[in-house]
């Protein structure tokens, strides 16, 4: 994993999403983290793009790959400092 | 590995919490496995940065956070149960590692999930459950200045518009789609109710300026990327209205996958059980909202008695029926309050998505006869959440019931599978 630079302020941390590094509250869940950054968690068989539906680990609308293991449910997921997410 | 418990209890909600308390505090060697980061469940959880639970909903919320906290009770989170290996024992998943519980008594409190109905645009991002963005708000979503419609059937509805509201939103208006006359009968039905929940939120809703509309319900969701507005039926007349989110849920469905994986018998889609929360798979106990929604009050009395049950305490836990039986009168009356008028059913297009994770419209299932057929003909409710979403949907909508639920109950790595058959092995 590679070395990120350290918060720049207290109570933020860094992750990586889809490749960018971003700085997000902590305690914020995965799924938090992409909502922040306007971005659709997966896109489905068809081609739409999907958020989360429940916030509570029944739905999978949330799935992404995090730390190179794909369909996590982010909702269930804290961020942590050089999480790598792919959204799906 | 397994590990073995004289109590196991599923499910960290207020039921499970006060299941595991009293089983521990009657002298039980209990651990609690719950799939969340902490305790509490939905209705108590906890926000971020904020230690301890959400104690807005009542029903003692921190007291009994510090009785578990204070009990000998092992304390599992993060775990998913997905299969019985054996008779007695449960499988459970956390990350990519799994392991066997064993137990003597076994509790199931799974609490509830919400219901969720398709119309057209209901699967735009930022559209998603009432519950779901209280969580989500929980969890750090930053709500502050957005524009929130409320929509659908529950009290959840009128909770959660004070949260977002406390947190800064802007909630445009709150559209349930139950009549003024069946809340109002519910309403006087509260007064001789220990707790008098809509009456006190409605006063809630008039002290924020929110606009409750009744007989209210959402048409059409808007947007391309995202949900951008929402088309309501109010009192009869479309109205568009402009958001940043759609949060919709009509009222809450229980969580019986694991009750009924274990053969435990459903009457009318709920866990059968006795006075003692009995039910009919012996040493398998259940307690809250699979039983029947009643509430957290009910809730939290259901799992004191499958606690002490369990724990062998059965003079104990029969004094604590004719409470039980106090409230049970809440339930009917909160199904009769919030009953789904027929006119949802017509919401959903013939290309309106109905299962999400395959995504199967409403015009390829109607043909068929039964969820299995639809389920062998389209995909519908083969994909991750395994019909979690759309099963009851469908229920609503065509009347199907669901069918037998198989392990593994939830997408599972196949390294969890595949070590429990290398355990298997001499």
């Amino acid at each position: 994993m590679p070395k990120l630079p350290q918060p720049e302020q207290s109570g933020t941390i860094q992750i990586m999403l889809d490749g960018k590094p971003i700085a997000v509250e902590q305690g914020s869940t995965v799924a938090v983290a992409i909502a922040i950054a306007s971005l659709p968690c997966r896109t489905s068989v068809t081609g739409q793009p999907r958020g989360p539906l429940c916030a509570m680990g029944i739905c999978f609308e949330c799935r992404a790959a995090i730390n190179g293991i794909a369909h996590r449910r982010t909702c269930q997921v804290l961020c942590e400092p050089g999480m790598d997410i792919l959204t799906q | 590995m397994t590990q073995h418990f004289q109590t196991l209890v599923v499910g960290a909600g207020p039921a499970g919490i006060a299941a595991a308390t009293c089983a521990a505090e009657a002298g039980s060697r209990v651990a609690l496995i719950d799939d969340n980061l902490e305790p509490g469940g939905q209705i108590w959880r906890a926000s971020r940065g904020k230690p301890g639970p959400d104690t807005s909903h009542g029903g003692g919320a921190a007291q009994w956070r510090k009785r578990l906290l204070a009990s000998s009770v092992t304390r599992l989170q993060g775990w998913s149960v997905f299969d019985q290996p054996e008779p007695q024992t449960l499988r459970a998943e956390r990350e990519a590692t799994a392991a066997n519980f064993s137990y003597d008594q076994l509790i199931l409190a799974t609490g509830a999930r919400e219901r969720f109905l398709p119309f057209p645009g209901w699967t735009l991002p930022n559209v998603m459950g009432v519950g779901a963005i209280q969580a989500m708000v929980k969890a750090g979503l930053p709500i502050r200045g957005k524009r929130v419609v409320l929509a659908g059937s529950g009290p959840l509805l009128l909770a959660v518009a004070a949260t977002l509201h406390d947190a800064g939103a802007i909630v445009v208006c709150i559209a349930e789609q139950a009549s003024l006359a069946s809340l109002a009968a519910f309403s006087v039905s509260l007064a001789i109710d220990p707790a008098k929940l809509l009456q006190g939120l409605r006063y809630k809703a008039v002290t924020l300026g929110v606009p409750f509309h009744t007989g209210s319900w959402p048409l059409q969701a808007r947007g391309t990327e995202r949900v951008t507005s929402v088309v309501l039926s109010i009192h009869g007349r479309a109205e568009e209205i402009p958001c940043d989110y759609l949060a919709c849920a009509f009222h809450i469905v229980p969580n019986i996958e694991l009750p009924s994986l274990l053969g435990c018998r459903i009457e009318q889609g709920f866990v059968a059980v006795d006075d003692l929360q009995r039910t009919s798979v012996s040493n398998i106990l259940c307690a809250g909202e699979p039983t029947g929604i009643g509430g957290l009050e009910m809730s939290l009395v259901e799992g004191e008695i499958a606690g002490l049950a369990a724990a062998g305490q059965f003079a104990r836990a029969k004094r604590l029926v004719p409470k039980k039986r106090a409230m049970s009168g809440f339930a009917t009356r909160l199904a009769r309050a919030f009953a789904l008028r027929p006119e949802l059913k017509d919401l959903a297009t013939d290309g309106t998505i109905v299962c999400r994770c395959e995504d199967v419209a409403c015009g390829a299932l109607r043909h068929h006869p039964t969820w299995r057929a639809a389920k062998l003909h389209t995909r519908c409710g083969m994909g991750p959440c395994q019909g979690r979403i759309c099963g009851s949907a469908a229920s609503f909508l065509l009347g199907w019931n669901a069918d037998s639920v198989r392990p593994p109950m939830l997408p599972t790595f196949v390294s969890s599978l595949a070590s429990a058959e290398k355990e298997a092995l001499p």
